[in-house]
């Protein structure tokens, strides 16, 4: 398949180009890129062009990546499958998506692996990377065979939903993966500080009732994290960060030059605990929705740079899991289909510009993960993202591809959407 | 008071206080005295009156006639299915009316639910041996097989009128008044 | 004015005016409980259903009553909230008593919020008698009734509520309705029962229980849930009643004619020592249970709207 794309603005933060031109991709890679490419093709041989896409009006952007998605496959298949969870990541403009291995089984073994790519490759939709656990069934007691599961096609390391509470545990896995070039996502939260929490604990959560969950009990998990990053010469990526402390630290850690990196999700920077007095469970997430403050401290954190991603978190949930009281309902927002529209609030705000937003769902995380992605650059992947800046539209939980319908932005209006998912050439998504 | 209703004045503060006293003898006579005698004032008219009858019946007996006072909302027949409860007032009735001769007093006469929802809930407080009823006005229309035994007056009216009446220690005056609704 | 409020789910939802009017409603109800014939025909056919996922005599005995004397059909329906997280939702117990057409659903859960959920799911009016460590609505009006009917005022008296704020739903509602009513409420107890930012309630919080005596007008005392020694919010309960119980010389430092509450039911000699309690001159303990049910009737009068 061939396929000339014309008249959109292209941004390709890792070849630093914002500008209009035309892109030529063919068999699966991109081929061509340039402002004069359509009157080139057009003249030599246009028998070859299969088909040509006026985009006047669009973006063009490389494809984007969400390092951080919750597929529940194997285990979980009434809140997601993989091929629902990728039907939901092209759909909301993911070319490339990264799993934790949270499933049942939880993702610690070759076998587990290679069941996901082989359904993902099925579903053959967004790429799909899982990552694998850091200790045997998540419990943080044993190491996983990181060397196998490497090879088996795992991109990262992660417990993700249960902290690693054993320090040393931790140093192993941080020094273990380094070496084997795996980065290591830390979910930090300190169980015992958290224990029993339903919400940002604060004003909100007492007056509601709801126990808390302070914000020491991720910033004490990020220092340590830091601590034995930089004892150990090693690397940290530190998971859905949602606290002003956490980014304070990190920002220090990233001054004195530390290999630290950090994402946020959509609803760290758009939602406070303040909207959680309705009781309604899709508000419910782990780390929790925090204070009016710590969300401004994470726009800075997204600002300046110490926060180098945004990934959604998406974790689906079904019915039976969310529509029960409070302290029962599962933690998790299902946001594949959301991310993109909330992450363009940014640039409407000015807290970033586009290749600045670009660079956090696409070029960073393909770095950290080490995918050869994430860029336009004439000889890479076809995975190209279409995005209608100006798109108005409403969130509609019934026309999720997704299975988990868990979202607190239902009925939400929202501006700018993917209308176009391009993965190795191929439109897998076409919302125009 | 509305403006653009045809009100008419019917009867005075003298004519009220000529049917109340009136009626307290009537009340003295039919009961042969006070004894085993009391009033029971129905919310929130009929206790005004009722006091005032008290105040005639003690003058003329040199004795103090008990009063209790009655709020019939928790009895009405339409309350369960009404749809916004009415504001409650207070019941007070401190004494037994255990084989007592109840006189109770109401300003208006009109359906005969009132005095219905008033008789079941003094059948809750004991037995008394008799209920009178004693109003002011009777304006016709029953709906319920019920009588006054002491009437101030007779007041005809068509279903279209409304009668009120206006008492010193509710509205600052005292009269009553027929208003056509408009 | 007219009572417009479809449920009762907490006194923060309450307007002045509201309260006023349950307590002046409940004032007229407090006369029937005190007849020979203990009932009324008000609610005759109307269906009350008492949904307890929490055990509690009290609460539950008193809507039972309130029901009653009103002439409802008063029906209690004991979950146990374990069986709940195993199988039957809280939706589904909705959807089946909402089947059964009753005109009021009383409920009782230990999670903060679970009458918000079933009243976001049924059409019939829900009365919070207490969620969790949220709000309990009828103890406070019931609080409030008594404070009222013994000071002749809430506002302008000073109000210390003693003890475990950070569980306590007594002690939020009543925060809430003291606060609206123009009381002036203090708090008190270890700050590991303080929860973060109460302050922003409008009260004033110490850690020692005399600091929040002084002058007081009522003092409210909370019950001390012995498990939580578990979670290591107090250290033993020797040294809990040590310096947080109300007793003989600390009540001095209140106002002379300072009255006595709590909620029920009381650990004596923990927060409260035994001759305070049952000191009729200054406990108003006991007028607390009479007023509960004149609220709850009063409640259930201004809820059960008829057919539209």
């Amino acid at each position: 398949m061939k396929l000339l794309l014309t008249g959109a603005r292209i941004i390709d933060p890792a070849q630093n180009i914002d500008s209009r031109m035309d892109i030529f991709l063919e068999d699966g890679k991109i081929a061509k890129i340039g402002t004069d490419i359509s009157k080139s093709l057009k003249s030599k041989s246009s028998e070859k062009i299969t088909k040509i896409i006026d985009l006047t009006g669009m973006i063009i952007v490389p494809g984007l990546i969400d390092m951080h998605t919750h597929l529940r496959e194997p285990g979980f298949e009434y809140k997601e499958t993989i091929a629902s969870g990728v039907a939901a990541a092209v759909a909301g403009g993911f070319t490339s998506i990264a799993c934790m291995p949270n499933s049942n089984p939880v993702n610690d073994n070759r076998s587990t692996t290679e069941f996901i790519r082989r359904k993902a490759a099925q579903a053959a939709l967004a790429n799909v990377y899982p990552i694998g656990a850091i200790s045997k069934d998540s419990a943080g007691v044993k190491l996983t065979e990181f060397w196998d599961l490497k090879e088996a096609g795992i991109v990262a390391l992660s417990d993700d939903g249960k902290p690693v509470m054993d320090a040393a545990l931790m140093r192993r896995a941080m020094e273990y993966g380094f070496s084997l070039q795996l980065p290591v996502i830390s979910h930090c939260e300190d169980t015992n500080l958290s224990g029993g929490g339903l919400m940002n604990e604060g004003y909100y959560s007492t007056i509601l009732g709801l126990s808390g969950i302070p914000g020491i009990a991720e910033e004490a998990m990020v220092a340590r994290d830091i601590l034995i990053a930089e004892f150990t010469k090693t690397s940290i990526h530190i998971a859905h960060v949602s606290t002003a402390g956490s980014v304070h630290l990190i920002r220090d850690a990233k001054k004195r030059g530390l290999k630290v990196t950090a994402e946020t999700a959509p609803h760290y920077f758009t939602l406070t605990d303040e909207s959680l007095q309705s009781y309604d469970t899709n508000f419910k997430v782990n780390p929790p929705l925090r204070s009016e403050q710590d969300l401004k401290a994470i726009k800075e954190g997204l600002a300046d740079s110490t926060i180098d991603v945004i990934a959604c978190d998406h974790a689906p949930h079904g019915r039976t899991d969310k529509e029960v009281e409070f302290e029962y309902a599962a933690n998790g927002i299902s946001g594949l289909e959301t991310s993109l529209a909330l992450s363009l609030n940014l640039i409407l705000d000015k807290t970033l510009n586009w290749p600045e937003l670009i660079a956090k769902m696409s070029t960073n995380p393909a770095r950290i993960l080490n995918l050869p992605k994430g860029t336009l650059e004439a000889g890479a992947d076809a995975d190209i993202t279409v995005i209608d800046p100006l798109l108005q539209w409403t969130v509609d939980l019934q026309t999720f591809r997704s299975r988990g319908k868990n979202s607190p932005f239902n009925g939400r209006r929202m501006q700018g959407k993917a209308v176009l998912t391009i993965v190795g050439g191929e439109i897998k998504y076409d919302g125009r | 008071m509305s403006k653009n209703k045809n009100t008419k004045i019917v009867m005075d503060k003298d004519g009220i206080d000529r049917c109340l006293t009136r009626i307290a003898y009537e009340i003295l006579e039919k009961n042969k005295g006070m004894q085993n005698l009391v009033l029971v004032g129905i919310r929130t008219g009929g206790v005004y009156l009722a006091q005032r009858l008290q105040k005639k019946i003690s003058d003329i007996e040199r004795d103090k006639i008990p009063l209790g006072i009655l709020d019939v909302t928790l009895y009405r027949d339409d309350i369960s299915a009404s749809n916004k409860k009415p504001r409650l007032g207070e019941t007070k009735i401190n004494f037994s009316l255990d084989d007592k001769v109840v006189v109770l007093v109401d300003d208006v006469l009109f359906t005969g639910r009132t005095i219905r929802a008033a008789m079941d809930a003094l059948i809750d407080f004991g037995r008394p041996k008799m209920i009178q009823l004693a109003v002011l006005i009777d304006r016709g229309h029953r709906e319920l097989p019920i009588r006054a035994d002491f009437i101030g007056k007779n007041l005809p009216s068509s279903l279209w009128e409304a009668v009120r009446v206006d008492l010193v220690e509710k509205n600052g005056v005292d009269e009553v008044v027929i208003e056509e609704e408009s | 004015m007219k009572f417009e409020k479809k449920d009762i789910l907490g006194i923060k939802d309450l307007s002045i005016d509201e309260i006023n009017l349950i307590l002046e409603t409940a004032e007229s109800f407090l006369e029937i409980s005190t007849r020979k014939i203990k009932k009324v025909p008000t609610l005759r056919g109307k269906t009350i259903i008492n949904l307890f996922y929490e055990a509690s005599t009290r609460t539950r005995t008193s809507f039972e009553i309130a029901g009653k004397r009103l002439s409802a059909d008063t029906i209690n329906i004991s979950a146990s909230t374990s069986s709940v997280v195993k199988g039957e939702t809280l939706i589904d117990t909705a959807r089946t008593l909402e089947a059964m057409n009753p005109d009021v659903i009383v409920i009782r859960h230990s999670a903060s919020g679970a009458p918000h959920i079933l009243a976001s799911l049924v059409k019939q009016s829900i009365i919070n008698a207490g969620d969790g460590a949220h709000e309990h609505p009828t103890q406070a009006l019931l609080d409030m009734m008594t404070i009222k009917e013994r000071k002749g005022k809430i506002s302008g008296l000073k109000v210390a509520i003693i003890g475990d704020i950070e569980h306590s739903r007594v002690a939020r509602s009543n925060i809430y309705g003291l606060s609206k009513m123009g009381a002036h409420v203090v708090l008190a107890g270890p700050a590991t029962m303080l929860p973060r930012d109460i302050e922003q309630m409008g009260t004033k919080v110490f850690s020692r229980i005399e600091d929040a005596l002084v002058d007081a007008d009522v003092v409210m005392m909370l019950r001390i849930q012995l498990e939580r020694q578990k979670q290591n919010i107090f250290p033993s309960l020797r040294e809990y009643s040590q310096h947080y119980c109300l007793n003989r010389s600390n009540i001095k430092l209140a106002k002379k004619d300072v009255i006595v509450m709590h909620p029920g039911p009381i650990n004596r000699g923990v927060e409260i020592s035994p001759d305070i309690a049952d000191d009729p001159s200054c406990s108003v303990i006991l007028d607390q249970v009479n007023k509960g049910v004149a609220v709850r009737m009063a409640l259930l009068y201004l809820l059960t709207g008829g057919s539209e």
